[in-house]
């Protein structure tokens, strides 16, 4: 049995001047926005960033290029880190960011396709993404693409049945290149997973639905990328990578708080705090 | 018109490398041939529907036009999200051959009998919500949706039903068809939708030996909902009955008459809605029993119409 890391990731780096950069455009777009996922977004940065930065293929000025690989965020609520790596990679201006949730903007509190360049499928409601992901990579595989498929989860959402559908499909159908990533933070919105609804085992989960399954610590660049970069793990099965994640990690006051899942109008000193900590 | 819709899929599939089949636990054997010959865009994905759903959309999203079945109160009850997110927000062109609409399941009992799937599928922005009449019909439709840009509920009949519907009548989504056009300078118009329309016509035959003379025009699609014939009917009949195999609330005759309200206000005709009531329904047997059960019958039709109209001299 995969014994989730402790509460303090052992042996994981401290962030590195990338990592803080991404996480002040995050803090911009929460402060403009006067709202966002922060602790859900905080988790999640390094993932994607060694994804946009070294695996996918992608053409920000052509989104819709069918040789690009497929990125679904199925846990819509973090939107603010993928905004923020769309934004780094110029599929839209920086300045975007500080339009967040603003009435007019493109950029909602939920991902959406078809309104923000790079966004593959409309997010928020959970549990969608993987069944979503499994069809793109149905498609590839019928139109003969060696596109890939990565569908980013979080961990509360896995309580979804129908996240275990789809991986029951995606095992059936072999999906070598289909890959499952759960941020597992360890805190969904009502508190801690192991109280609320305990997923472990988690790697033998995944692997009895029929994926390779491998654990990595989420916030160290270095890992992450050697365990993407071995994507299919296997030849003949889907992946599922397990990224033990620090919710709300940069922000010191707001890491490993329930509190800090969703957080409004925060005060300007609030603000200078978060900004502090990512100097 | 189940059998006959299925064989289209395999049609058009061969027709067009965009058509994929994806079933959840089905008959054995069913559509044999096409998984022999296109093995790559047949799917049988189990009791599953959530995930036969959204990966039905995942595909749609690339390009492909899937046909995925089962049984009407699965897709519209158990993966009503996936269909509203998956398939209707992204407006991807995902059809929805939903086996046993409306009391077709009636021995099966509550958990199968699809009442409020007109209501709740139309009710979603970017639906199509198509109900034919007989098979033949059918055949015309699922040419038409091979075209047809967004989602489409397909509410199936039992099968085996009477062919009413004409190939002269054409066929095109959205466009109501006139099945019977009374002489009346003012008449009583039935409007109706799916095999309703049999029973309907049927109706239309009994009031005729009263004397009545009754138009009735029939809806293949609920959904874009053909406002023009209804306002156009409306405008001379003295009583417009709608007629369906689905529960009132939100149904076919309540958006016949959100237009009727709409258009002509305070002209609008006289109306009356032919529907289930607002409860499971408690009865076995077969469909037919049903339809007398809930006054669906042609009997029946044709009393409530008597009745509506004011003829309790004609009320045997």
């Amino acid at each position: 049995m995969s014994a989730p890391l402790g509460r303090l990731q052992l042996g994981s780096p401290p962030l590195d001047e990338r990592s803080l950069y991404l996480r002040r455009l995050a803090v911009r777009a929460l402060d403009k926005g006067e709202r966002g996922h922060i602790g859900s977004t905080m988790s999640l940065i390094e993932i994607l960033r060694v994804l946009y930065d070294d695996i996918l293929r992608f053409r920000p000025t052509e989104p819709a290029w069918p040789g690009r690989d497929r990125m679904i965020l199925s846990k819509g609520h973090g939107c603010i880190a993928i905004y923020v790596l769309l934004a780094d990679k110029g599929f839209f201006p920086i300045e975007t960011l500080d339009t967040f949730c603003h009435r007019d903007s493109i950029l909602g509190g939920h991902p959406e396709s078809g309104k923000i360049p790079g966004i593959e499928a409309s997010t928020g409601a959970l549990g969608h993404g993987l069944s979503i992901g499994v069809g793109m990579a149905l498609a590839a595989r019928i139109q003969r693409r060696d596109s890939r498929v990565f569908v980013v989860m979080g961990d509360g959402e896995i309580n979804e049945g129908s996240v275990w559908e789809a991986a029951m499909c995606a095992g059936k159908h072999r999906l070598s290149h289909l890959t499952a990533i759960i941020d597992y933070n360890k805190i969904q919105s009502a508190g801690p997973t192991r109280e609320i609804q305990d997923l472990e085992p988690l790697m033998e989960k995944w692997r009895a639905f029929g994926f390779a399954a491998v654990e990595v610590d989420g916030h160290d660049v270095g890992e992450l990328r050697k365990i993407f970069k071995r994507v299919p793990l296997e030849s003949d099965r889907p992946t599922a990578i397990i990224c033990h994640t620090v919710k709300g990690r940069g922000i010191p006051f707001a890491e490993h708080d329930p509190a800090w899942h969703h957080k409004a109008k925060l005060p300007p000193e609030t603000i200078a705090k978060m900004y502090a900590a990512l100097e | 018109m189940r059998k006959t819709c299925l064989d289209w899929v395999y049609k058009l599939a061969k027709q067009d490398p965009r058509v994929i089949f994806i079933g959840s636990d089905l008959s054995p054997g069913l559509l044999d041939e096409m998984k022999q010959e296109m093995p790559e865009r047949w799917f049988m994905e189990g009791i599953a529907e959530q995930n036969v759903v959204g990966m039905a959309a995942g595909m749609a999203m690339e390009g492909f036009i899937p046909y995925a079945n089962t049984i009407a109160t699965f897709f519209t009850r158990r993966s009503y999200e996936q269909v509203a997110i998956d398939c209707c927000l992204h407006n991807v062109p995902v059809r929805l051959v939903s086996n046993g609409g409306g009391l077709v399941y009636a021995p099966l009992g509550p958990t199968h009998l699809a009442i409020e799937d007109i209501a709740i599928m139309r009710a979603l922005p970017n639906m199509t919500v198509v109900a034919c009449c007989d098979a033949e019909e059918m055949k015309r439709f699922m040419d038409a949706s091979l075209a047809w840009k967004g989602p489409i509920y397909i509410r199936l009949a039992k099968g085996g039903d009477p062919i009413i519907s004409r190939p002269e009548n054409g066929f095109e989504i959205g466009k109501a068809i006139s099945m019977r056009k009374s002489a009346d300078a003012s008449p009583v118009v039935l409007m109706t939708t799916g095999v309703m329309t049999t029973n309907a016509l049927k109706a239309a035959d009994i009031l005729h030996a009263d004397g009545i003379d009754i138009s009735v025009l029939h809806f293949h699609t609920i959904k874009p909902l053909d406002k023009a014939a209804i306002v156009e009917h409306a405008r001379s009949a003295r009583l417009v009955v709608t007629v369906e195999e689905g529960i009132a609330i939100g149904g076919f005759g309540s958006a016949v008459t959100d237009v009727l309200v709409d258009e002509l206000g305070p002209g609008m005709p006289q109306m009356k809605r032919i529907a289930l009531p607002d409860s499971f329904c408690k009865n076995y047997g077969v469909q037919s029993d049903l339809f007398e059960i809930y006054g669906l019958s042609p009997k029946k039709i044709a009393r409530t119409v008597l009745e509506a109209a004011g003829r309790h001299d004609l009320v045997a």
